[in-house]
């Protein structure tokens, strides 16, 4: 019955919106962290996704295959009275890009509910396909 | 072919590729954001008149020698064969999965599930009350 395996598709890609919007959340948390006394602030994370095949079909499921970290520049701020500035007085922030963060929490939010439809219609077919005859 | 199961036998292979079709779609709907993902469908109507032994519209064979003109719609395990959606807007990274048209069919496919679903019932009531006698 394939309907059943619509759960094991939408069930994975639910979890990796999910994972996709953890990280999200991390980086929004750590937006405005400051570099620590080693000098690393906090990188931005990315979630990546694949493809993956269900068995017995040509059908896809989808992947978290890792977390990166972006290498994007991170923010320096000029603030020389501050107990965490370097000798040039400059604070080193994270480099997360606020707005990028809401655009991926909104794209990562829709498409988990998109999944999840997909779920409920799949749970109504198969309980009115239990019915059937009665 | 037995009167009595012979329409609810028609009824139930296109319940069985409504199924299949629906994996599909939710197959793309799970894989929205996976870079390189590219959508795929079956052609419904082809892989149900396969199913149903019916002529498959090609040009006739009049003699052995002649090659048939048929599209293969199904493969060798009984699955229809999938094809590959043409995007009207490729996305930059490769995922030809187009969000509303995927939800839209997604709709459409659960829709003539329940339909056929309704004809089954529809005859199962039929045949019921054609042996009771009342």
């Amino acid at each position: 019955m394939s309907l059943f395996q619509v759960f094991n598709i939408s069930g994975s890609a639910v979890s990796a919106q999910g994972k996709r919007l953890n990280v999200v959340a991390s980086n929004l948390a750590n937006a405005d962290s400051i570099a620590g006394p080693d000098g690393q602030s906090y990188k931005s994370r990315q979630v990546s996704f694949e493809a993956e095949p269900v068995p017995g079909g040509e059908v896809s499921a989808v992947r978290v295959t890792g977390v990166s970290e972006s290498d994007a520049p991170a923010r320096r701020v000029h603030e020389p009275h501050h107990p965490m500035a370097d000798a040039e007085g400059y604070v080193t922030h994270s480099n997360v890009n606020v707005v990028d963060e809401m655009v991926n929490m909104i794209s990562a939010s829709r498409a988990y509910q998109n999944n999840v439809e997909v779920m409920n219609t799949a749970r109504q077919l198969l309980s009115k396909t239990l019915q059937m005859g009665q | 072919m037995d009167m009595l199961t012979a329409r609810i036998d028609s009824h139930g292979k296109a319940l069985e590729l409504l199924s299949q079709r629906q994996k599909v779609l939710a197959g793309n709907i799970a894989n929205a954001d996976t870079p390189g993902f590219k959508a795929r469908d079956f052609d419904f109507s082809a892989a149900l008149a396969q199913a149903r032994g019916e002529a498959d519209g090609g040009a006739a064979v009049t003699s052995n020698r002649h090659l048939r003109s048929t599209t293969l719609t199904q493969t060798s395990g009984g699955t229809p064969r999938l094809q590959w959606r043409n995007a009207e807007q490729p996305a930059l990274d490769g995922n030809t999965v187009d969000l509303d048209r995927e939800r839209a069919a997604f709709a459409d496919n659960a829709l003539r599930y329940e339909a056929t679903l309704r004809f089954i019932n529809g005859n199962v009531k039929t045949m019921l009350s054609a042996i009771t006698g009342q």
